[in-house]
């Protein structure tokens, strides 16, 4: 039986009375939730609610187990959204849970990701006090950045309870262009070209298939303008393909939800720069190895039949590091960890006690 | 007995025009931005590479001397003021561009780059680099990083935090380290976001590696007057709650718009008590649409006078106006404080309603201008320091001005840093466990506290 506390006050006596403990929100990304022997997993799901939203503020504070689709509901409501597609929404993630494990998407190609976004946090230490770090305004240098500290820091430092968010308004209409390319060569032609277009679009993925690559562009903007917009990317982009209403989302949807990795299959997310994409491409080359490549060539996902640990060496030869969301493989992190010294540093002082799990 | 051993071990690595200890020499370095502090350093280093910037904090290590690292000292916080025996590392020698790469967008910098030297060099290649502090034209990276430098167009895209993709540093016991890299996302604890902003109590940062921006297409910049400054405020709402996100909205008072007048003659709009600017950026066909839209807005706003800037260089007269705010104050007043705090946005009119009566009960003028889309506001408070305890007036007024925004749930600073300025408010928006997580913190990077030691944190 997995504790699941209701509030604040027993999330802090639960870690007071824990060895060693691993927070969890929705379960989504099964990898980062799995605890290992003799670690107790904390089940946030039941600490949920939006405690404040102010629409004309652009910004939400909400408890840590509320679920992605909650917030992205209201938010719209209101004609704002989180422009960074924080991904698995629909299969239940969290906020808690999408914060630690740094899980931003495709949308985070035009007003960055989800470190970007989140002003202020509230989170259980080793102790089992509740420290609070940043603040509930769009700007603010007071103190220490703890809220981006917390980004991608998958429970090692304290368990997240509260959360606060910057928003911003909803583009009124999307529309989508996708382009097949016959080699990655004109695949990467075509990336670059969008990139000095001087367009704002909102995502741009490039996705590997069987025998030749798919560029998706997605823009946001008034309806108005929409039309004259997209005639000036499809004379940048060549020969493709354009969705609409509600054809529109579907392709986004599909890569939010993570849905063309088959069940039971690893995942693991690779940052890259768009540099990078060629050699990583030829060093995948002939292996069962499914990828998608999304914020502009950013960064990678790739998906395999086998643990993750099969694709270990492969990133150390490549320099890059992965972290694993799907699979078992012992440790979240595959691959080089250059920041080991000043995080083991960071680590120590925040976690004295050793109640939290290492990254 | 220990400063002399220093002293004599810097004097191996610096020739003695690099190694500054007269009096004469060290004038120049009391004191930064925040004019009314002053302390007189052991001695300035001048280093030219980053090998010398790592020898001399591991110099300052081995003697227990502490340093604080300085760019141009536009620190308007204090961030940069020397420490009482300490040495001063003076980085502007460190301003290489190491590389600039057009086709993956990113720049890497010693800290001594100026800001605006950043967006120079990308310009050819049709990209900039976006944060853009008042003070940009002679303002270093490396402060900018420092103190996660701001500006007026951080409600779409940030501040520098936003666009610092890695950094190496030397940590103040001299170990090198290199956080993040060349991509937008990262994997683990985002530590590249904690060094940015940490005010130079973790060490010195020797590279950066930033990210560099397409130019906008176009600009479309509106300036409009309004007869309160009540009514600007509500302007700026009906903006944001128009579903629009402009680039910059910024707000200057009567006062601000004078002295601003008098010092670059931007052309503002004559017997106006407030003025408005906000500028919409992005391509051509979205812009000239939200063009319209924000023009509707304003015109229904209560504006008396509605300008369009006309081509670029009278957009650039507009921002010269905003931009040299600041120093154009100074016209008016012997001395003057520049405060930086913020409110919700939707707290914007009582927050200025209660800085006017603040202003009237010390008897200060006090010129507003702010980043109204974010909140930020710079309330710059007039006084005369040859006047009795007129400094002190003025610092009661600005804490008075910090409390009000953490009372209505803001920050006590938007961009500028705690620094020495606000070390004594920062409890007071944190608590004692947040405060305590803090220390904790800076007690693991810089157990001795030998980097920029006196900063942030009361001792």
């Amino acid at each position: 039986m997995n504790a699941k506390p209701k509030s604040i006050d027993e999330v802090q006596s639960l870690v007071r009375q824990a060895v060693r403990i691993l927070p969890g929100g929705g379960g989504t990304k099964p990898a980062l939730s799995a605890p290992s022997e003799g670690t107790e997993l904390l089940d946030m799901s039941g600490l949920a609610g939006i405690l404040e939203y102010v629409p004309e503020e652009f910004t939400f504070t909400a408890l840590a187990g509320t679920r992605l689709t909650d917030i992205n509901l209201l938010l719209s409501e209101h004609k704002q959204y989180l422009p960074f597609d924080p991904i698995l929404a629909e299969r239940g993630a969290t906020l808690g849970g999408t914060v630690a494990a740094g899980a931003s998407g495709s949308g985070r190609y035009h007003y960055g990701g989800i470190r970007d976004f989140l002003l202020g946090v509230r989170y259980v230490n080793s102790q089992g006090d509740v420290v609070r770090g940043g603040g509930k305004v769009v700007k603010n240098a007071a103190g220490f950045d703890l809220p981006k500290l917390m980004v991608g820091s998958l429970g090692a430092l304290g368990v997240l309870v509260e959360l606060t968010f910057k928003v911003f308004p909803r583009p009124e209409m999307f529309a989508t262009l996708c382009r097949d390319c016959a080699s990655l060569d004109e695949a990467l032609e075509v990336l670059y070209r969008m990139f000095s277009a001087r367009l704002d679009i909102d995502s741009l993925d490039l996705e590997p298939n069987q025998d030749h690559y798919t560029i998706w562009v997605r823009l946001g903007g008034w309806e108005e303008a929409l039309p004259a917009r997209l005639e000036r990317i499809k004379s940048v982009l060549g020969a493709c393909q354009v969705l609409n209403n509600h054809e529109e989302a579907q392709p986004w949807r599909q890569a939010r939800e993570l849905g063309w990795v088959p069940d039971g299959w690893s995942l693991i997310k690779v940052p890259v720069t768009p540099g990078r994409i060629q050699s990583l491409e030829a060093g995948l080359a002939n292996k069962p190895v499914l990828r998608r490549y999304f914020a502009g060539g950013q960064a990678a996902w790739l998906s395999l039949a086998e643990p993750p640990m099969a694709l270990k060496g492969l990133l150390v030869t490549h320099g890059l590091s992965g972290l694993v969301l799907f699979g078992t493989s012992g440790s979240p992190r595959l691959g080089e960890f250059p920041e080991r010294s000043f995080y083991q540093r960071v680590k120590t002082a925040l976690d004295p006690l050793q109640r939290f799990v290492e990254v | 007995m220990e400063t002399e051993s220093i002293l004599s071990a810097l004097a191996q690595i610096y020739p003695s025009a690099r190694l500054l200890t007269h009096p004469a020499q060290l004038t120049p370095y009391e004191s930064d931005a925040l004019t009314a502090y002053h302390v007189r350093p052991l001695g300035v280093v001048l280093p030219e590479s980053q090998e010398e910037v790592i020898e001399t904090v591991r110099l300052c290590d081995r003697f227990q001397v502490p340093f604080v690292a300085r760019g141009s000292g536009t620190s308007l916080s204090g961030g940069s003021l020397p420490i009482e025996g300490g040495l001063v590392i003076a980085l502007n020698r460190l301003n290489k561009i190491l590389r600039l790469d057009p086709k993956e967008r990113i720049a890497v910098v010693e800290p001594g780059v100026i800001n605006l030297e950043v967006s120079k060099a990308a310009a050819p290649f049709g990209l900039y680099y976006a944060p853009d502090p008042s003070s940009q034209p002679i303002c270093t990276i490396g402060g900018n990083l420092a103190f996660n430098a701001g500006g007026a167009h951080c409600l779409k895209y940030g501040m520098t935090s936003n666009h610092v993709l890695g950094i190496k540093a030397v940590l103040p016991d001299g170990e090198v380290v290199q956080l993040g890299g060349e991509s937008l996302e990262g994997l683990g604890l985002d530590l590249v976001g904690l060094f940015v902003g940490s005010e130079g109590l973790f060490g010195i940062a020797l590279e950066a590696t930033l990210r560099l921006m397409p130019k906008p297409e176009m600009y479309r910049t509106v300036m409009a007057s309004y007869g309160s400054l009540h009514e600007a405020g509500d302007a700026v709402s009906q903006v944001v709650a128009s579903g629009l996100l402009p680039g910059a909205l910024e707000i200057m008072d009567k006062l601000a718009i004078q002295a601003a007048e008098a010092a670059v003659h931007p052309h503002y709009p004559e017997g106006a008590e407030a003025v408005l600017i906000v500028e919409l950026e992005g391509d051509r066909d979205q812009v000239e649409l939200e063009f319209k839209l924000v023009t509707d807005v304003i015109r229904a706003s209560g504006a008396t006078n509605v300008h369009v800037a006309q081509g670029e260089a009278d957009r650039l007269l507009i921002w010269k106006g905003r931009k040299s705010a600041f120093s154009a104050v100074g016209r008016l007043t012997p001395d003057y404080l520049v405060q930086d705090g913020v409110v919700p946005r939707s707290q914007l009119g009582a927050a200025l309603a209660e800085i006017q009566r603040l202003g009237a009960q010390y008897s200060l003028r006090v010129a507003n201008v702010f980043h109204a889309g974010d909140g930020n506001l710079h309330p710059l408070i007039l006084f005369d320091g040859r006047e009795e305890r007129a400094l002190q007036r003025a610092e009661q007024l600005a804490g008075e001005i910090l409390m009000m925004c953490i009372r209505l749930g803001g920050s006590i600073t938007g961009e500028h840093g705690v620094g020495v300025e606000k070390r004594a408010y920062l409890p007071q928006m944190f608590n004692e466990v947040d405060m305590g997580t803090m220390k904790q913190l800076h007690r693991a990077i810089d157990p001795h506290e030998l980097s920029n030691r006196g900063k942030m944190f009361l001792n």
